[in-house]
């Protein structure tokens, strides 16, 4: 068995000082090249989750280990160039799209070329755009862009906070079919909050289901979905 | 037209100010709807600020026949009172007062000891103390529009500024574009008007200096030093708290504790 990449021991957030908790008891592993899908409803802990392995948020109980290594000992920059997040809106910086897609590797004094800026564009199909302004794209392209901004890291684990949540019908199929072609061919490794039960069915190795700041099943997608689908608000 | 009724002038004073704080409050009712807060606010801080002056017109009147060092005490205590006010209007940047007391410390204090020492500023009660509390309440000025400014870049780019953090960029980085756009909001009130003087207004000082028997050239020269040292110590007090607020605002594992 490969080792665990991530693994979320106890993992918890309570807010200070009303003492209400987002999160409680979450734990579990994810090895290298799984796609592990959390689902579950609104409100939910789901984003949260996802925030507290990328350490925007500080667990207030439990913690995250990054390659048997708890994530508190990583620099928060260190770690989070080799845990990449794409959050439900693209957030671009001002400035062309070549900017915005080299900002990471800059932060660690890197260059991209040209042509390997243009390569990355040309996989989410948005050839020909590294000069454009990235405050004048559609939802859509913004968050492509979004996506190749968090790839041009090369992170070892790619979290995915409903990235297609935020966008029109049209544009979420292809987004979604994009980070399907693209996790399938790189072989990454991801925890893809979504809302659609049919995604984690097709993506997923594994799901994990949340609710009311808990984990309640934690399995393969037939094994927790198919047994939810009366209790289905997944 | 009051000076046939009151020939004390102290009384003529009081209904002088009676008369403005009357049209203040016209105006804020005038426009009661598009600033509610207001209709409270301006009237105490009215209150507060003619007790204030009348106090520290008191004081004057007692420091003048004193020493030129006791004018230090005054300018460390008008230091602490803008410091305070900042901090009220900060108040969600966590350690707003101590960042305001070192900033407002360092920008005025050590641009009023180089003037000092220079000459530029006569080492009098008579001159220190009004033109430090000029320097002191315009940096106290420029620290509110900063911090304020930037609290709201910080609410309105949460996503921006975490979507940095993912990527790997440090503290510094993440905020450093919302560090410069407070920035330059806070210095536009005294870079306009050092670019105005003499055209669009002829500040108190030099109406006073000329009143008071002084060249109206070198009245003029010198209010021009007063607002760029005016300048200098607002500029010098943002840029220290434009390195120690970013601390406040994003935790040592950086994480964006500020999002309102």
């Amino acid at each position: 068995m490969p080792d665990i990449l991530v693994e979320c021991r106890n993992l918890g957030r309570e807010l200070s000082p009303s003492g209400q908790f987002l999160l409680r008891g979450v734990s579990f592993g994810v090895v290298p090249g799984e796609v592990l899908a959390i689902v579950g409803p609104s409100g939910a802990g789901k984003s949260t989750l996802l925030r507290l392995v990328n350490r925007l948020d500080e667990p207030t109980e439990g913690t995250v280990f990054f390659h048997g290594r708890d994530y508190r000992e990583l620099a928060p920059d260190a770690l989070r160039r080799v845990i990449g997040m794409v959050m439900q809106r693209a957030y671009l910086f001002p400035g062309t799209i070549a900017d915005n897609i080299v900002f990471g590797p800059r932060q660690r004094g890197e260059t991209m070329a040209a042509a390997q800026i243009e390569a990355l564009l040309a996989e989410v199909g948005l050839e020909d755009y590294a000069s454009r302004d990235a405050l004048t794209l559609s939802g859509g392209e913004a968050q492509r862009v979004a996506i190749t901004r968090a790839l041009a890291n090369e992170p070892e684990v790619l979290l995915l906070d409903e990235p297609t949540s935020a966008l029109d019908e049209a544009s979420r199929g292809s987004v979604e079919r994009l980070l399907e072609r693209l996790i399938r061919e790189r072989h990454l490794t991801c925890l893809w909050v979504t809302h659609s039960p049919e995604q984690a069915r097709a993506m997923a190795d594994r799901v994990l289901v949340v609710e009311a700041g808990r984990m309640k099943a934690l399995g393969t997608p037939d094994e927790v979905l198919l047994k939810r689908v009366e209790a289905a608000d997944v | 037209m009051f000076e046939q009724y009151f020939s004390n002038q102290l009384a003529r004073g009081a209904v002088y100010c009676a008369i403005t704080a009357a049209a203040t409050i016209g105006v804020i009712l005038l426009a009661r709807r598009r600033a509610p807060g207001l209709l409270r606010e301006v009237p105490l801080a009215e209150l507060r600020g003619i007790l204030q002056i009348v106090a520290v017109g008191a004081i004057l009147a007692a420091l003048l026949r004193g020493p030129a060092w006791t004018s230090i005490f005054v300018l460390a205590g008008m230091i602490l009172a803008a410091a305070s006010i900042v901090c009220k209007r900060a108040k969600r940047i966590p350690g707003a007062f101590a960042l305001a007391l070192i900033a407002i410390g360092a920008g005025a204090g050590s641009v009023l000891v180089v003037m000092t020492v220079t000459g530029v500023i006569p080492l009098k009660i008579l001159t220190l103390i009004p033109v430090g509390s000029m320097v002191i309440a315009n940096t106290m000025n420029t620290q509110s529009i900063f911090l304020d400014r930037f609290r709201g870049e910080i609410a309105a780019h949460v996503g921006e500024i975490e979507s940095a953090l993912a990527l790997g960029a440090t503290p510094d980085t993440a905020v450093e574009r919302y560090l410069q756009a407070a920035f330059r909001a806070s210095l536009i009130p005294a870079v306009d008007n050092i670019r105005s003087l003499g055209i669009v207004w002829i500040p108190g000082i030099m109406a006073g200096m000329v009143l008071s028997g002084s060249s109206p050239l070198y009245a003029a020269l010198y209010q021009f030093v007063v607002l760029t040292t005016i300048f200098s110590s607002s500029a010098l007090a943002c840029f220290v708290a434009s390195h120690l607020v970013t601390r406040r605002v994003v935790s040592v594992h950086a994480q964006l504790v500020v999002r309102a």
